[in-house]
């Protein structure tokens, strides 16, 4: 048994490498049975939308990711965590977020990436704001009840 | 006491302001007591609190109930329902 997962969380405007990360998580151990990632990217909704700008608040972005993420880390037997989060203006086609999870077996890798982005969408403090393709003013995007609901569900049933 | 009250999206752009340290007054001893005295500050105040139930606030960076207590807080964020990810 090897000691505590100590989860990698970072909020950074720069894009990331999707398989840098995985290395980051895998390289020199054979104990991991499998790595599942999720990418969150902007879309164009359809080609109206030249950009989404990311407002976060610094510090807390950091930190409530991290608290989701050792929420994940005591619930699954995991052997690696990763969340990235971007923030600034991101262009359609680009990647916003990423999670990688690292277990020896599939079902827990998948459930605590799932686990994370579910809370990540209604926990962590960041805002979308859209750019339109015409040049006219977008609105900030709202919060989805499924997203909050999609977050419930993660919740001990009574 | 001096307070730092920080605003995001559309309720920074609401206010007019990214942040403010403000004295507050006796008898504002809750979240709710705070966006009740806020509101009453002005127009952009008013515009942005209008619906204050829909106001996700963090104390020293940590998500609060509106009911949640203020006494000690250095830090206080008022916000619009996260959309991340």
């Amino acid at each position: 048994m090897t000691g505590a997962v100590v989860p990698v969380v970072r909020i950074q405007s720069q894009d990331f490498d999707v398989a840098a990360e995985i290395a980051r998580l895998t390289q020199g151990r054979a104990d991991i049975g499998a790595v599942v990632t999720f990418s969150g990217l902007c879309r164009d909704e359809q080609g109206t939308l030249s950009a989404l700008e990311l407002e976060h608040y610094p510090g807390m972005a950091e930190a409530e990711i991290s608290r989701i993420a050792a929420e994940a880390v005591q619930r699954w037997p995991l052997q690696g965590l990763t969340a990235i989060h971007r923030h600034g203006k991101i262009a359609p086609g680009d990647n916003i977020v990423l999670v990688v999870a690292a277990s020896a077996h599939r079902q827990a890798a998948f459930e605590a990436a799932n686990f994370l982005m579910d809370y990540l969408k209604s926990r962590a403090p960041f805002w979308k704001k859209e750019h339109r393709a015409d040049g006219s003013e977008g609105g900030w995007v709202e919060a989805k009840e499924a997203d909050a609901s999609a977050a419930q569900r993660w919740k001990p049933s009574e | 006491m001096t307070t730092r009250l920080i605003y995001f999206a559309w309720v920074r752009e609401r206010i007019g302001l990214p942040e403010e340290d403000v004295d507050l007054p006796a008898g504002i001893e809750t979240v709710a007591d705070l966006l009740r005295w806020l509101k009453s500050r002005g127009e952009g105040y008013e515009q942005a609190l209008q619906y204050p139930d829909v106001i996700r606030v963090a104390i020293n960076q940590e998500h609060v109930e509106h009911r949640e207590k203020i006494s000690g807080a250095r830090e206080i964020a008022l916000f619009p329902p996260m959309t991340g990810g």
